[in-house]
């Protein structure tokens, strides 16, 4: 620990006392995000104010050879803000200054504490929001977002976090403080905006993003619809898709769900419902209102045996509380959970659905089912009780029998929650060995020395060989290098 | 491994880029041939060719040994419309695609393959509603210049798992290696479109926006002094929204596109720029003088310059503004002594990926930002 005291010091004499956290029992407040079950306590917190504290930091632990991670406000749910036990955990959740909102750009500058919803907060007076909108938008940061290409319910029609940055100032592996891209669009070069978001942290550290600010629409329109079956709520999303309705979210609930959110936050969603959709459209009045009818006569030829259309945004707000609070409303029905985060194809949706509740019947284990239905991102949360033997590893056998399901169906190991510690076991059933590989290359050109938020995403480190240098000059004798 | 004459073919006479002739072409027909050639022309420089609708774009190669022509690695591997993806050989030339009532909103030069536009990361106008192929891009497949075989994303919109190399590939000008399949996401076919046609001014843009009408396209071109707003949808939400547009620009609803829309505002031997503004500075470089063409609704403009020194007004104006301005093309005489990259922030960066994905510089070398 020689060294983490040497730089303890030495960034107390360049920050501040106040910014450095050695002590043990503070930094034992840092030792999980989300994911609460993972838990390092770090060897050293620091709160820096500004981007070039950042560097500093960058650049002291990159002399020292010491790890960091960056972490936002820790909602993470892969545990990509995870402290490394000899590492410098860098909590970025000081620098929440909204620099500007420009609308005349359609853009705001803010710092990487910053609150995502605080950004729509600041914009809205202006007709103006921000997009990406995770579940955890109350409390989640842009910085975090950054690192996760956080998504959220209305990403099928608007995109995630990636579509939405124009901009960003990071701090390199090494320490340099970097611009890239800004308010214009297709800055020249590679796209290093478009590598770094949803990065997870590997590639450096945010320290000022640039976003896109969306027109607010000119009318939105949501309505709930409750169905027997799971598979008929599965084939009205796919009608509503196949009638080219692009809506700004489609969300489904199961029973389970449903029984739960009731119990938490008596969302009054229809009794007797084996599922439930949330469908929103927004836009110009003159598409949605027709599209809104299509849409409604879609679900009741479906077999919806019952639709609510929010009469005004209480009601709106009401059918969104059931969705939003599923996570947190499952303690209600269950001691623990494991929430899961995976991708199918939208039209493998019932047939997936009923070989998860196989496999959830064949260990005895309850799933309740919230998820994305428009993009076929699945949010199962399986239920178990920690103090029962056995059911903790039943849950957890159940909850990657799900991931394997996943890639089965070619989709994906995670649709907005990351890799992070958890899924970097399952990335080799996604990608192949070259695969990984390759993506390690950008690791390398960013982070030859594999200090930033290491054991993160993949499951085995490449050796990025003899570091790379500026020898165009070198190879190209007398060609000009500018 | 076969040997590399069995793989290629000698060059002819029009196997040349930017004035550079190339020595061998290879036209790989699947992604397993193209990592077999690949692997076989190790220490040749190396340029992929699609249509050839761009390959004038860009300084010529440093050096040219092969020519690799992605056209026979075309063909639709798969179109799931209830998912809304498609999956695409990297040598399709986009007019060719067939998806029923559903698209691949991405705007074209005639003849252009799905590669050439995601290599070069070309847009048109319709980039302001559906965005441009990086946003579009879910999955790629590429060879590496050392032959390996490398796929990242997948057939799913929503998916983080892992490195998004498609982004890193996209506009990459064919420096990372060669580009075999794609996958996109797909929209709809909207059921009606309208254009409404004016002369109001740039200037007349924020109004647009703050109108809510959801453009999907909103261009100005200065030789004419048009500014066209397309709008889609609904049939009768079309009509509703261009009535308001109509009315707002004092303009006129038209079925069709200006004969100006989404074209190149240079002929073949001028000098051809991609200029890049923030929103609130499209006014001011619309009013600057020069023949302007291009996306008043995202602040991506093309530009013909009659010589070097309005290249450098302009490249001024927009850096000065926070902008970009890059020379597209230019006549060889002109391309020699211009920068046509300009200032470029992050560039080492970029030297330490070029590094570790082609350390020969062997691909498309001198083609991209700072001798890359």
């Amino acid at each position: 620990m020689a060294d983490i005291d040497a730089l303890a010091l030495a960034l107390r004499a360049e920050l501040g006392p106040e910014q450095v956290v050695t002590d043990r029992q503070t930094l034992r407040t840092y030792e999980c995000d989300g994911l609460a079950h993972y838990k390092v306590i770090p060897a050293l917190v620091v709160l820096p104010h500004t981007a070039a504290q950042v560097a500093t930091v960058v650049k002291a632990c990159a002399a020292a050879g010491v790890p960091f991670v960056a972490r936002g406000s820790g909602t993470g749910l892969s545990g990509g803000a995870l402290p490394h036990a000899e590492g410098v955990l860098i909590v970025t959740a000081q620098m929440r200054r909204i620099v500007e909102i420009a609308p005349a750009d359609e853009r705001a500058v803010v710092e990487p504490g910053v609150i995502n919803l605080q950004v729509t907060r600041a914009a809205t007076p202006h007709g103006y929001y921000y997009a990406p909108d995770p579940s955890s938008q109350q409390i989640c940061s842009i910085g975090g977002n950054v690192a996760e290409n956080s998504g959220g319910a209305h990403c099928l029609k608007y995109g995630f976090t990636t579509n939405h940055v124009t901009g960003l100032q990071i701090v390199t592996p090494d320490g340099d403080l970097v611009r890239l891209g800004g308010r214009a669009l297709d800055p020249p070069g590679y796209d290093l905006i478009g590598a770094f978001v949803g990065s997870e942290g590997t590639l450096g550290v945010a320290t000022e993003v640039t976003v896109r600010l969306t027109r607010l629409p000119e009318s939105v329109r949501t309505l709930l619809a409750a169905f027997t079956s799971i598979d008929a709520a599965g084939a009205a999303t796919s009608a509503i898709i196949a009638a080219g309705v692009v809506p700004a979210a489609i969300e489904m609930m199961d029973a389970l769900a449903i029984e739960a959110a009731e119990a938490a936050v008596a969302c009054g969603y229809p009794p007797g419902a084996a599922a439930v959709l949330v469908v929103e459209l927004d836009g110009p009045s003159a598409e949605v209102e027709a599209q809104f009818e299509q849409v409604t006569a879609l679900c009741t030829k479906e077999g919806a045996f019952e639709i609510r259309i929010a009469a005004d945004e209480a009601e709106r707000a009401l059918f969104w509380k059931g969705r939003k609070s599923a996570f947190a409303a499952v303690g209600r029905i269950s001691p623990d959970y494991i929430v899961q985060d995976g991708v199918i194809p939208r039209t493998a949706l019932p047939e997936v659905l009923r070989r998860i509740s196989e496999v959830a019947d064949s260990h005895g284990v309850r799933v309740a089912n919230v998820f994305h239905a428009g993009d076929g991102n699945l949010h199962p949360l399986v239920l178990f009780d920690a103090r029962v033997e056995g059911e903790a590893e039943r849950a957890e056998t159940v909850s990657g029998a799900i991931i394997d399901l996943c890639i089965e169906y070619g989709g994906s190991i995670t649709g907005e929650h990351g890799v992070g510690m958890d899924k970097a076991k399952y990335m080799p059933r996604m990608f192949g060995d070259d695969d990984l590989d390759t993506m390690q290359l950008v690791r390398c050109a960013f982070d030859p020395d594999h200090l930033s938020n290491p054991g993160k995403v993949f499951p085995t480190p490449r050796l990025c060989g003899e570091r790379p240098g500026s020898n165009l000059a070198e190879r190209f004798p007398g060609v000009e290098v500018f | 491994m076969a040997a590399l004459d069995e793989l290629t073919r000698p060059a002819g006479d029009d196997d040349h880029v930017g004035g550079v002739p190339a020595r061998l072409v290879a036209s790989p027909a699947s992604t397993e041939e193209a990592a077999a050639l690949v692997a076989a022309a190790q220490g040749l420089s190396v340029v992929v060719r699609g249509g050839g609708t761009k390959i004038h774009w860009g300084p010529p190669p440093r050096s040219l040994d092969l020519i690799i022509d992605t056209r026979r690695l075309s063909g639709v591997v798969e179109h799931a419309a209830g998912d809304l993806i498609t999956v695409v050989g990297a040598g399709t030339p986009l007019g060719d695609l067939a998806l029923g009532d559903q698209q691949l909103a991405i705007d074209f030069h005639p003849g252009a393959t799905v590669g050439g536009v995601v290599a070069t990361g070309a847009s048109g106008p319709r980039r302001l509603h559906y965005g441009t192929a990086r946003d579009l891009l879910i999955g790629i497949t590429v060879v590496r210049p050392d032959g390996v075989v490398a796929r990242s994303g997948g057939k799913v919109v929503k998916n983080v798992a892992g490195y998004d190399l498609g982004k890193l590939y996209t506009g990459s000008y064919g420096t990372l290696g060669l580009i075999t399949e794609c996958v996109f996401r797909l929209h709809p076919r909207p059921a009606a479109s309208a254009y409404v046609r004016s002369t109001a001014p740039a200037q007349a843009v924020s109004a647009i926006l703050a109108a809510q009408v959801a453009p999907t396209a909103i261009e100005i071109d200065t030789a004419t002094g048009e500014l066209a707003v397309l709008l889609e949808g609904t049939a009768s939400g079309v009509r509703e929204r261009a009535a308001l547009i109509e009315k707002l620009l004092a303009g006129e609803v038209s079925e069709t596109a200006p004969g100006w829309w989404g074209r190149d505002p240079w002929a073949p031997d001028e000098i051809g720029l991609k200029l890049s503004v923030p929103l609130s500075k499209v006014p001011a470089l619309v009013d600057s003088g020069s023949a302007l063409r291009g996306s008043a609704g995202t602040g991506v403009l093309y530009a013909a310059a009659r010589d070097i020194t309005e290249v450098e007004r302009l490249r001024a104006l927009c850096v000065r503004s926070g902008g970009h301005a890059v020379v597209l093309t230019a006549p060889a005489e002109v391309r020699d002594i211009l920068d046509m990259w300009g200032p470029v922030p992050g560039l080492a960066v970029m030297r330490r990926i070029k590094e570790q994905f082609d350390p020969g510089y062997r691909f498309a070398p001198g083609r991209f930002v700072g001798g890359i």
